[in-house]
């Protein structure tokens, strides 16, 4: 029965060299996706590249469908896997302030490993300022903290919160992904005949 | 004189196999350990061991160094997380390396110097930092790995991040077009 983890396949030390492998697996495909580059990663919001939309969606799609059908077939217990607790409010603040340091710093965590590592000097500027911002977190984290522990809604799914049930968000978020797949390869061919810059 | 031009960077990957194949790759984590992919919580851990290191009274009265320094009986860094990003460092350095793109460079658009893109980065990664720590995860931790889970936190996040983005992309429009 899956995970395994969960069910003392194997103990606490092993799972650090599982960690490690699937790090590989996914610094892997950061790089193949081009998101160890910041031009690639900054194409995004000005419509003109929009791999990081295309990446992201079809991993979050594929990913969804397998914990889905793991689930259903009866391989997976599902109330095993780990879901944070929604803190709706300090999550949207957070999302929104970490987009404005994404678009102007080029990177978000995950893809500043990869391109420093690859060798981009950008990248590397970048996670000393992600280092510098959570020690500035840290330091101001007893003023903040009443609001860091606002609006907790516990582990709440959007099957819960639409009333509607697993596998009919699972349906909705894949025509999602495909109507933003149409979308996304239009954009590109808009914005490469108003620039003349073609899709990177 | 085909010999020099195998060395060439190759271009990226189609975008939806490397997706499929991130999907792949989060869905074994979910399968294996139970929990999904991050990168923000490894740096949030090596902060706060470094904050112990100068300061340990300081640390220890700080709930948000604490959370990442454990109760003392193991060593903080001995963590998933930690060994996650080895590998992401490690990965991403053996996937450039067989395409070619390993390269000491600075990623820019045209119209800024090398200078003014690491103050960028800078500046960047620091509004990063913090709010990926007051949202409780960055892109991989809570917009992927929550968006495959379906969490409501997750997906507000996720949006809120392409908004945020979007809002001030035209005002810094020069150091990408």
């Amino acid at each position: 029965m899956m995970p395994y983890y969960k069910f003392e396949y194997f103990g606490f030390d092993f799972s650090l060299v599982i960690a490690f492998i699937i790090g590989i697996g996914f610094g892997f495909a950061l790089e193949r996706g081009g998101f160890g580059n910041a031009r690639i990663l900054a194409g995004q919001f000005y419509f003109y590249n929009m791999r990081v939309l295309k990446v992201m969606f079809s991993a979050i799609v594929t990913a969804m469908l397998g914990l889905f059908y793991f689930a259903w077939i009866g391989w997976l217990d599902l109330s095993l896997v780990y879901i944070g607790d929604t803190y709706i409010i300090p999550q949207i603040i957070g999302g929104l302030i970490l987009g404005i340091g994404f678009v102007i710093g080029g990177y978000c965590p995950g893809t500043s490993f990869v391109s420093a590592s690859t060798g981009r000097y950008d990248g590397m500027i970048f996670i000393l300022g992600i280092f510098f911002g959570i020690f500035l977190f840290g330091e101001a984290f007893p003023w903040i903290e009443s609001f860091y522990n606002s609006t907790n809604m516990g582990r709440v799914t959007l099957p819960d919160f639409l009333g509607i049930s697993y596998g009919m968000v699972v349906f909705l978020v894949v025509l999602m992904a495909v109507g933003a797949f149409a979308l996304a390869g239009w954009g590109e061919k808009v914005m490469s005949k108003k620039t003349g810059r073609g899709v990177e | 004189m085909t010999h020099g031009k195998s060395f060439e960077p190759k271009p990226y990957s189609n975008p939806y196999l490397v997706g499929v194949g991130l999907g792949l790759v989060l869905l074994a984590s979910f399968l294996i350990m139970g929990r999904g992919l991050g990168a923000s919580g490894a740096a949030s851990t090596l902060v706060a061991v470094s904050v112990e290191k100068i300061a340990p009274e300081h640390a220890s009265n700080n709930n948000f160094y604490k959370e990442y320094l454990g109760d003392g009986s193991t060593n903080p860094l001995k963590d998933w997380l930690v060994f996650e990003v080895l590998g992401v460092i490690v990965g991403g350095f053996l996937s450039g390396t067989f395409a070619h793109r390993i390269k000491l460079t600075t990623e820019k658009g045209p119209n800024v110097t090398n200078k003014q893109r690491l103050i960028y980065a800078f500046i960047g990664g620091t509004i990063m930092g913090i709010g990926a720590k007051l949202a409780r995860g960055c892109t991989s931790g809570l917009a992927l790995t929550g968006g495959a889970v379906l969490s409501l936190g997750g997906w507000a996040f996720m949006f809120a991040v392409f908004g945020g983005a979007y809002a001030v992309a035209y005002f810094i429009r020069r150091q990408w077009l």
